[in-house]
């Protein structure tokens, strides 16, 4: 008995050390064998696994998989996104959403009835909603208003970052962005796409609020970044 | 007599100092800097996004747009601004080098610029051009399936040399020219040639040696390429 969970140990240490984090260029193998599989922004290569995308290599169990450092947004079926209106048409609204492609906002995924003649005056031109994907197709991508949370944003800044920094924003369960949001007191929401709003009782809150969050975008590839935002969070309060 | 002595000293296979960095232009989506001695290269990659005109996009996959300049005080003698029939060309050439590794098809009806500018110029710029350009896209994380490295090897009066200088693209003995240029690029991992490009006269054998100098000087560059890479600040 004893001896099972030992050799257990054993395997968890071996998966531990595998998975450790590692820079990769596009082209470069990463493992090689057919034990390992290829995951997201990798391929095989003959033997080889090779790297798709510039970024950071995870091994879990046998799936290989990169974690990009960079590139564009990549709309998912269920992100909640914050976009901007720069088209109307009779039967929606066209928005911007930090992404190579556009996404549509049909009338028909808002909440309560709009007739035709209101489209104007519910939601204008270079609004800002807070939305979620609801379909993904090759070239566009789907919205609805229609969840709990989701809304017109009025009043606040907006933030532009890197998608791809968007889960250390966030942190493990939330509790990055929960960090700030208890000590400065404002109410922040982050959308998948790197769009993140920002609204406090004061514009000097607010504009703590953003220093912290650009701080983790630059600083993301750090150990021990939750310390040095505690602690910079700290010094701004007294 | 044969040109054995180099000018600057250095042996037939050997490089200028090579340089790089990434990220040299905080506006772009990626950015690249690659220099080989005094000629220099930075390239800025922008996309995928919508295209302009919108009768040039493709609905199978992305445009490649490449733009090649040489910035009007990158060489001795003013070059008047503004795009010529020799950009344009090298334009072309690069896009063509660098189309074969990116996935463009996983962004159809879209654009990727890159815009590359010379700001130093002392020959083999369409060599730093293409590493640059090959550096700033991994920067920029679009999906790409090798990196491509670049060199110009050439044949002065019967010696295969790497990396030429623009002294040795002119070398002359009574008046005759006697150095080809050979531009040459590679996809590092499959080692399959991306360009291949010869000015002046060279025979088959000379042409064979050269390619094969190229692939080994190629690798090297490639190295540096993924150092300046993995550079985290």
């Amino acid at each position: 008995m004893e001896e099972e969970i030992e050799s257990k140990l054993e395997v968890k240490e071996e998966v531990k050390e595998r998975s450790e984090k590692k820079l990769f260029i596009p082209g470069e193998a990463i493992a090689s064998g057919p034990t390992y599989l290829p995951g997201d922004n990798t391929m095989r290569d003959g033997k080889d696994i090779i790297a798709l995308k510039f970024g950071f290599s995870q091994i879990e169990d046998r799936l290989v998989k990169i974690i990009p450092l960079s590139g564009p947004y990549i709309p998912r079926r269920g992100n909640i996104i914050i976009g901007k209106i720069i088209d109307m048409y009779s039967n929606g609204w066209i928005l911007d959403i930090n992404s190579p492609y556009d996404a549509f906002l049909s009338v028909v995924e808002c909440k309560g009835f709009i007739p035709k003649k209101d489209i104007e005056t519910h939601y204008n031109l270079g609004d800002f909603l807070i939305c979620q994907i609801f379909s993904v197709k090759s070239t566009s991508a789907d919205l609805t208003m229609k969840d709990r949370g989701l809304h017109r944003v009025e009043e606040g800044i907006i933030l532009e970052i890197n998608s791809n920094k968007v889960p250390r924003v966030i942190g493990k369960q939330g509790s990055m962005i929960q960090l700030i949001k208890d000590s400065t007191g404002c109410d922040i929401a982050v959308g998948q796409n790197g769009i993140i709003w920002i609204k406090g009782g004061s514009i000097e809150k607010e504009l703590i609020a953003k220093e912290a969050i650009l701080k983790i975008t630059e600083k993301s590839i750090k150990e021990g970044l939750t310390e040095e935002i505690e602690k910079f969070l700290k010094s701004t309060q007294k | 007599m044969v040109y054995k002595k180099r000018f600057d000293g250095r042996k037939p296979e050997e490089t200028r100092e090579i340089k790089c960095a990434v990220g040299v232009i905080p506006n772009a989506d990626g950015s690249a800097m690659f220099s080989f001695g005094n000629t220099k290269a930075i390239a800025a990659v922008y996309g995928p996004k919508k295209m302009h005109p919108r009768h040039k996009l493709n609905p199978e996959k992305a445009v490649l747009r490449c733009t090649y300049d040489m910035i009007s005080f990158s060489v001795d003698e003013r070059k008047r601004p503004g795009t010529n029939r020799r950009s344009s060309e090298i334009s072309m050439v690069v896009q063509k080098a660098l189309e074969p590794v990116i996935f463009l098809e996983s962004f159809p009806n879209t654009v990727i610029d890159v815009e590359i500018s010379i700001i130093e110029a002392d020959a083999s710029t369409r060599c730093a051009a293409i590493n640059a350009a090959s550096m700033a896209l991994a920067h920029a994380g679009i999906p790409m399936r090798d990196m491509v490295a670049s060199i110009s090897t050439g044949c002065i009066g019967g010696t295969v040399v790497a990396d030429l200088t623009k002294e040795e693209e002119d070398y002359e003995e009574d008046g005759k020219k006697l150095a080809t240029d050979i531009p040459i690029a590679y996809l590092l991992r499959s080692g399959k040639v991306s360009l291949l490009q010869a000015d002046g006269r060279v025979g088959i054998e000379d042409l064979k040696k050269a390619i094969a100098l190229g692939y080994d000087v190629c690798l090297k560059v490639g190295e540096e390429q993924k150092k300046a890479l993995k550079i985290q600040k």
